[in-house]
């Protein structure tokens, strides 16, 4: 037992962190708010830290309801830095806001959902995968409906919460099937069940998990709230959304489809490969006529959701690679992308966030226009940029597993997806400075935390990044051997 | 009954599971008899009170009687030897549900005339949907008759030698600690949800203060003043 408490580590001081900061914010009221949220992060970072322990060594713990292996650490490292973000870049937004203050619940909330998503990455059991997966979400519709004043904020919270609670319900009907037939909760006794031969009810269960999966990972034919969520929310909670949520949720889904139903393997790809298919055309040509960069954003984690399920697709040990190499490359882009979104002010200081106002950005800010350029070139998959590589390494692991149209036709659309990032892009460099607005768009200096953090991120997905690769392509490596 | 499964991977079970013993059919046709009308009762009053659900005028009413259909539900829980689900039905659905549903009944003024209005227009549709359930109902009979289901197996087959309370309370806080655990962090996100999307400081909201209030002396709350007559009174 006391490996396992030791297995389980980060998700200890996250849970435990959370809930001393949530008594501090009990007593010391919105004055803690700074307090909190600095702690928040140091949590999140002695979380990370802890990965290095037994939590990545590969074993289980608590007779198999978590496993602590390489591909988990993998993805929390992710998952935690992404939610650090989310915490750094909230108290400019909501004091330049509406009136709703940001408040020290909001560092607690995103805590606890980092800690759900933590033990989603790590599930060794459908148990644990639907506790932390409600841990997240639970917190996360929440946090969509945190500025409580501003109606589409509580909106996006109400829109995710009835269809976040259906697509759980969906989850659940499947997994209570794989129950039901299996007689297991456990992923190696599930994969067993499957290996014994094709039953109607354990391939009916297979179906329902990846439906509610494919919610959680807002691939299509389930991605019907993203835009509207992800426009509604304040901009802090969609970065977290975009990013953290949606590694845990394609983690969970390999680890559900490798480990679990891994000698299924015919039987889900033909969904995984449906869903892949569609997120890439739908996200490739509904964001073409979208005029608000949340929403043109949101479209664009539907359709690169669709490319790293092309690597799930593969279901080889290259393919989780591949998965990984894009999931990380994926975070940072959008990250990046959604710093600048938050720089996005009027000469009042609001925030806005039509395209038209980064008209004219290259001449009134161009390091930030710059450091845009590079994700929208880097999201279109456009050669020297870090996005290349991650797209060359889903389709390479697709051919070598044989599915040739898979890979043909995700090419295709990528193409079509580049015309959007490219419009960003040529608003920027050669449309003129609207001249509504007085003052120049964007007059509002960045924060030099901010300006840092897009400046590294510019920096690592621009051909600078190409350093890493290596050692990037040698944990992915690492991380996906854990699965097999 | 419970297939006793074969052991799967020996770490998938816990020790408590392995060892699985049926009840005899030891007891006498007076246990049966007793059964039998401890079932007939439950049943019948179950009937009665969910007839009187959908009948009863007062929607206060239709609650109470739902709420003698739950507890009568959960004796028959109780007979076929489910008294954990009993239990949860009891504390769940009367102490939660129906208490919710006497909330919302009582707060909301709803008019039911109003709601019944419309019965003989969707009388049809309701006709329809009422022959699908009889259907559905009448295929699950044959079913059932037909033969029991075959699950593939079961891993932890209820041992017979304890009550499933027991049984589950023997896995729950230790095999099954880590997810208990998040359980009650799920709970915990609850609470903060809803205390962080309801509970807001309204500033132009004059709420009572009482310590303020009782430490308030009459010295500094009234004043004895001497006007002079004519010269109108300070305010």
């Amino acid at each position: 037992m006391n490996m396992s408490l030791l297995m389980v580590l980060p998700e200890e001081i996250l849970a435990l962190g959370a809930i001393a900061l949530m008594l501090v914010a009990a007593w010391g009221g919105q004055a803690s708010t700074r307090m909190v949220s600095i702690v928040a992060v140091a949590v999140l970072v002695g979380a990370t830290i802890a990965l290095t322990g037994p939590a990545s060594y590969g074993g289980d713990a608590f007779g198999g309801l978590v496993r602590g292996d390489a591909f988990g650490a993998f993805a929390k490292v992710l998952i935690f830095g992404a939610s650090a973000i989310a915490i750094l870049i909230a108290p400019r937004f909501f004091a330049a806001g509406r009136g709703d203050d940001l408040r020290p619940e909001y560092p607690v909330l995103i805590l606890l959902s980092a800690a759900g998503m933590s033990m989603m990455v790590s599930a060794g059991d459908l148990l644990t995968l639907y506790v932390g997966l409600e841990l997240q979400s639970l917190a996360a519709y929440v946090l969509a409906s945190f500025m409580r004043r501003d109606t589409r904020s509580a909106e996006a919270g109400l829109k995710y919460f009835v269809l976040g609670a259906l697509a759980s319900g969906i989850l659940l009907y499947g997994i209570s099937l794989v129950y039901g037939f299996s007689g297991t909760t456990l992923f190696s006794s599930i994969a067993t069940a499957y290996g014994e031969g094709r039953s109607l009810g354990l391939t009916f269960g297979l179906v329902f998990v990846f439906a509610g999966l494919a919610f959680k990972m807002s691939a299509v034919p389930f991605h019907m709230w993203t835009p509207d969520v992800y426009e509604g929310a304040p901009t802090p909670v969609t970065t977290f959304f975009a990013s953290a949520p949606k590694v845990a949720a394609v983690a969970l889904s390999v680890r559900v489809a490798v480990e679990a139903m891994g000698p299924a393997t015919d039987q889900w790809r033909q969904i995984v490969i449906f869903a892949a298919l569609a997120s890439i055309i739908f996200g490739a040509v509904a964001a073409i006529g979208q005029t608000n960069i949340k929403r043109l954003l949101a479209y664009s984690s539907i359709n690169n959701v669709g490319f790293v399920l092309i690597g799930l697709a593969a279901g080889t040990q290259a393919g989780v690679a591949a998965v990984l190499f894009y999931l990380t490359v994926y975070v940072v882009m959008t990250l990046g992308s959604f710093l600048i979104v938050l720089q996005m002010k009027d000469a009042a200081g609001q925030p806005v966030e039509s395209i038209t106002a980064l008209a004219g950005l290259s001449r009134t800010r161009p390091g930030l226009a710059l450091a845009m350029a590079i994700f929208m070139f880097s999201l279109a998959g456009i050669p020297p940029m870090l996005g290349f590589n991650a797209k060359v390494a889903v389709f390479q692991a697709a051919i070598v597993a044989g599915l040739y149209p898979l890979a043909v036709v995700g090419f295709v659309a990528s193409v079509i997806g580049a015309f959007y990032y490219l419009r960003v892009v040529k608003v920027m460099y050669i449309d003129a400075p609207a001249e509504t607005v007085e003052g120049a768009p964007l007059a509002v200096r960045t924060d030099p935390v901010e300006g840092g953090l897009i400046a590294v991120m510019a920096a690592a997905i621009s051909p600078i990044g190409w350093l890493g690769l290596a050692s990037l392509g040698g944990a992915t490596m690492v991380a996906a051997k854990a699965l097999f | 009954m419970a297939t006793v499964g074969k052991a799967q991977s020996p770490r998938t079970l816990p020790p408590t599971h392995l060892t699985v013993k049926r009840r005899t059919d030891s007891e006498g046709p007076q246990k049966t008899v007793i059964q039998a009308l401890a079932f007939y009762l439950f049943a019948a009053i179950v009937i009665a009170s969910a007839a009187l659900t959908i009948t009863s005028r007062n929607p206060v009413h239709a609650v109470l009687w739902l709420i003698l259909a739950f507890f009568n539900a959960a004796g028959l829980m109780v007979l076929v030897g489910a008294e954990f689900i009993a239990m949860l039905l009891v504390i769940v659905y009367v102490g939660a549900v129906a208490v919710l549903f006497l909330f919302v009944v009582m707060m909301l003024n709803i008019d039911f005339a109003e709601l019944r209005a419309g019965f003989a227009r969707y009388a049809a549709i309701g006709a329809v949907f009422a022959v699908g359930l009889a259907a559905e109902i009448m295929l699950a009979f044959g079913a059932w008759s037909a033969g029991k289901i075959e699950l593939a197996r079961r891993a932890a087959p209820t041992p017979d030698t304890i009550s499933n309370i027991q049984a589950l309370g023997m896995v729950l806080y230790t095999r099954y600690l880590f997810v208990f655990e998040g359980a009650g962090l799920v709970l915990l996100v609850a609470m903060i949800g809803a205390i962080v999307l309801t509970h807001r400081e309204r500033s132009g909201s004059r709420k009572q203060n009482i310590s303020r209030q009782n430490a308030r002396r009459p010295q500094d709350a009234t004043r004895n003043t001497q006007p002079t007559v004519g010269a109108g009174v300070e305010l």
